[in-house]
Formats: C-alpha cells, structure tokens, sequence
C-alpha cells in the first residue's frame, strides 16, 4: 500500500465509524422519551407554553439588564483606563491595583457581595434590590476587563496622532477626546463586542441572587419553569433558554468576526 | 494669508528660532551635543545630515515635542523651557510638517483643518472653513475637502498636513523630511508647495535630504553629524564646496 492509499483507508474507516456512531444513536434512542423530556409539547406550545414568559420577561430583561451592564462597564472602564496612563503615578497606582483585585474574583462572588454581604453588614441595599445589586457587582467587574481592552486601544493609535494635535496646540485633554479616544474606540469595537456577549451569558448570574417575578431574567425564568408550568418536570425549558440565549449571542459573534476581519483589511 | 493673529510682536531683529548650547540624551546615549543654531524671520533654513545625526531630534525639540536635556530654545526671543510659558499657545504660532503626515484618519479633510483652529484659535465654525478652504486651494487641494486622509495619495495626504499647519496662521514652520516618506514622482508637488510658501515670507526649518529644493530655495543650510552643527552656510557654497571632511564624504554620497 502506498502512503496515499493507507492515508484514503484511514479517511474511509473514520467517516464508516462516524456514521455508525450516528446511526446507532438514532436507532437505539428512545425518541418518545427525549422529546417528552427535553422537547416537551406542552412546554413548546405557541399558547400557553413556555414561551411567553421566557420571550417576554426572560429575553427582555436579560436584554436590559446586558445594556445597563455595558453601559456601566463601559463608562467605569474609560475612567480607569485614562487613569491607568496618567501621568499621575498614584492614578496609575488605583487603577492598577482595582484592575487586578476584580479581574482575579469571580464575578460571582462580587455580585452576592454587593446583593447580601452589604445588606447584612450595614442594613443597606443597593438602589434597585437584588438586580440592582448584582448589576453593580457585574458593571464593578466589567469595568475592570473593559479598561484593559481600552487602554489597549488608546495605547494602539499611532503616537503620530498625538504629536499632530499637540504641534496644532491642542491640550492633553482636547487631544484624547477629540483625537486619541474616536480612533482608540474603532480600534477596540470587536473585542468590546466580544465584552457584551461574554456580559450576557453573566447576567445568567442574576439568577443566584433572585429577582420578583417580573424583574427575572431568563436564565430564572427557565429554572422556574422546570418546576411549575406546562413543562415542569422536564428539561424543556433550559433547551428553550439555550436557543434564545443563541439567537441574541450568535448574531453578535458573527458581527465580532466580520468586524475583525474588515479591520484587518483596511490597517492604514 | 491672513494677517498675523499673534499677540507679540517680537523685537526686530530678534530670530524667530534660536537655540542654545542644546543637549538632549536618552538614557546614556546623548543625541545633540551642544547646538547652537538660529533660524532669522523670514529665512528658510535646511537641515541635512546622515541618519542618526540629530537633525531630526533638534527640529523636534523646537516646539519641545522633545524634551530638551539642557540648553535654551528662545522662540521669537521667549525661552519656551521656562515653565511659566503657555507651551500650547506656543506651539499653535509653530506650524509642523511630519514625515508621516499624521493627519487624523477618522476626520474628513476639511475637519482635519479647521479642528485645531476650532479648539485652540476658538474661530467660529465659518472663519475655520473659509480660512481651511483657502489653505486647501493654496495646496491645490479644494476639490478633496470632504475625502478622509485614506483615500489620498501620500503627497496628496502631505499637502493637507502643511495646509492644517497653515490654517493657524504660524509665524513659522517646521518640516520634519516631508517628502523622505514619498514615492518619488509625488515629491515634486510638496516641493513646490513649500517652496511658494518661502517665497512669500514663510520663516521655515526644513529636515530634509532633497538637496536640489535646499539649493534653490535654502537661505542656508546646516550640516549635522553625530550630534553637532559641523558646517553651515550659504547653500550653493556647501554644497558645491564644503570645508569639512564630514560634509565632503557625505555630500559624496547623496549628490
């Protein structure tokens, strides 16, 4: 046998091996069962089903709550990363240490802090009740990941661009925002992106903490329906959380590629 | 051009750039060794020199975009060192002229020209553009007012750069090798761009390697090697006869 034909034998042997495993899956399985389990008609039914709530509760809020997230993530992230190249040394030295103390927690651990742990050390509940508090748990830690992306940013443009508008007379403050800030902001659009879908799956957490009814987003909307409703009983509704987390997340991950590709196109 | 918008007018007599026992050193390495240098209003000074010889360095301390390590930069008899003067108000009478343009890409060209004259001269929105637009023509340049900086050709993106330096009205301006970063057959249009603006008075400092533009418009020329002025004088009278050794070699080279 010649290497070529050893090497076709293999592809041939792999591909039998995949459809058999297939097959054998399709077979064996007990359809009935999965789909009353996992697909459950009742939980998927246009009326009455699980949709309602998951779509408008869960979808919405999950929507607002990532807005807000980012909002705060972002704003918080441009103050630190200005302050992290200040030519203040102890500007410098805050940001520093604020970046690295909320990069290295769960984000997790900084929400229940915020949503329990004040509450119970000084009877004071962040604006906004439990959501509110973990949403401020989530924009503290965003904001940390969000000023490394910006700084990354702003160090990324041409140190040319600076030098032009301060030989023009223009002050260290006009020059960043009228100069630095709009190119550093182009420059970092596919990984902020990235930032917002990464924040939507961590609204997930908001679950932990617990929310009225109408403030859960989808992730407690799902969990609640595996007890009560329609489908309760089954994993229906996860499997309906999961496709609706997809439809807001894979759109975003593909605008992220095809914004990293044209950028990579057009490098001056 | 419009009229001179400085406040001060300086003493007559006195050079619009003059330096001073200038020392600058970046850790050990020390790039200027002591100039002593002066540019007079109205003339138009080139520098020349190998790489590596300062020349750039020096241009660049002019309007302190380097940090000088000692020595004095006077601009129009005002030491700029001292910290008492507005560094920013300074450097907008100071137009500048980049190798690599470094015009701002996310601004069309009109923007491009009248944002500093915005921000810094605070001229109303019509002054900016009416003053842009005609720094525009005066580069050849009007029907591109509304293109961003990508879509021009690098003479084209160079004559915007020298039209925004123009904008605010400077008393003088710098030109740091405009055309070292050109492909060849568009350095003519920048050349001859700079050289209607010395012929109208313009005082500039010119970095350059274009020993025919230095000739012909020069009203002298500095040669620079390892740190130091090594020779200057009337252009013609360098060029075609140095005195030093080091100018020798190196016109050798480049002529």
């Amino acid at each position: 046998m010649t290497r070529r034909q050893r090497g076709l034998l293999v592809q041939v042997v792999l591909y039998a091996a995949l459809a058999a495993a297939v097959a054998a899956l399709a077979l064996l399985a007990d359809w009935s069962t999965i789909r009353q389990n996992f697909w459950n008609p009742d939980g998927v039914a246009w009326t009455d089903g699980n949709w309602g709530d998951l779509i408008t509760i869960g979808m919405v809020n999950t929507v607002k709550y990532t807005a807000i997230a980012f909002a705060g993530g972002l704003a918080l992230g441009l103050v630190l990363a200005l302050m992290r190249l200040s030519p203040v040394a102890p500007y410098r030295w805050l940001a520093t240490a604020y970046i690295e103390f909320f990069r290295g927690l769960p984000a997790l651990v900084v929400m229940m802090f915020m949503g329990f742990g004040l509450p119970i050390a000084f009877q004071w509940t962040p604006p906004g009740g439990t959501v509110g508090a973990g949403l401020i748990g989530l924009i503290l830690v965003a904001g940390a990941y969000m000023a490394e992306t910006l700084r990354a940013g702003i160090q990324a443009v041409p140190k040319g661009q600076t030098e032009a508008a301060r030989s023009l007379g223009m002050s260290p403050g006009s020059t960043t925002v009228k100069v630095v800030l709009p190119q550093a902001f182009r420059i970092v659009i596919p990984p902020l992106t990235n930032e917002f879908v990464l924040l939507i799956k961590d609204t997930a957490l908001l679950f932990l903490l617990g929310a009225a009814a109408d403030q859960r987003e989808l992730t407690s909307v799902a969990r609640d329906f595996l007890t009560s409703g329609p489908s309760a009983g089954t994993a229906t509704s996860l499997i309906q959380a999961a496709l609706l987390y997809l439809i807001i997340t894979l759109p975003l991950t593909q605008l992220v590629s095809w914004l990293e590709r044209r950028q990579r196109r057009s490098v001056r | 051009m419009t009229a001179n918008t400085s406040t001060r007018s300086p003493e007559p007599g006195t050079p619009a750039i003059e330096v001073r026992g200038l020392h600058k050193q970046y850790g050990r390495h020390e790039v200027l060794k002591g100039i002593d240098f002066h540019v007079d209003a109205g003339q138009v000074v080139c520098v020349i020199g190998p790489s590596g010889s300062g020349k750039s360095t020096l241009l660049r301390c002019v309007n302190r975009l380097e940090e000088p390590t000692s020595g004095e930069i006077l601009i129009e008899g005002i030491d700029i060192c001292d910290r008492r003067v507005d560094l920013d108000e300074v450097r907008s009478r100071i137009g500048m002229v980049f190798q690599q343009f470094n015009l701002f890409p996310h601004l069309s060209v009109l923007k491009n020209l009248t944002l500093a004259q915005r921000n810094v001269r605070r001229r109303s929105k019509e002054e900016a553009v009416a003053i842009a637009r005609q720094n525009l023509a005066k580069v050849g340049l009007s029907e591109k007012e509304s293109a961003y900086p990508a879509h021009l050709s690098g003479g084209q993106q160079q004559r915007v750069a020298i039209a925004r330096a123009l904008s605010m009205n400077p008393d003088m301006m710098l030109f740091d090798e405009p055309t070292s970063a050109l492909d060849p057959e568009l350095v003519g249009d920048v050349l001859a761009v700079m050289k209607d603006l010395a012929q109208e008075g313009m005082t500039m400092m010119v970095v350059t390697h274009e020993m025919g533009f230095a000739r012909e418009v020069g009203d002298k020329l500095v040669f620079m090697d390892g740190g130091v002025v090594v020779e200057e004088g009337r252009p013609a009278e360098v060029l075609s006869n140095p005195r030093h050794e080091r100018t020798q070699s190196f016109l050798s080279k480049v002529l």
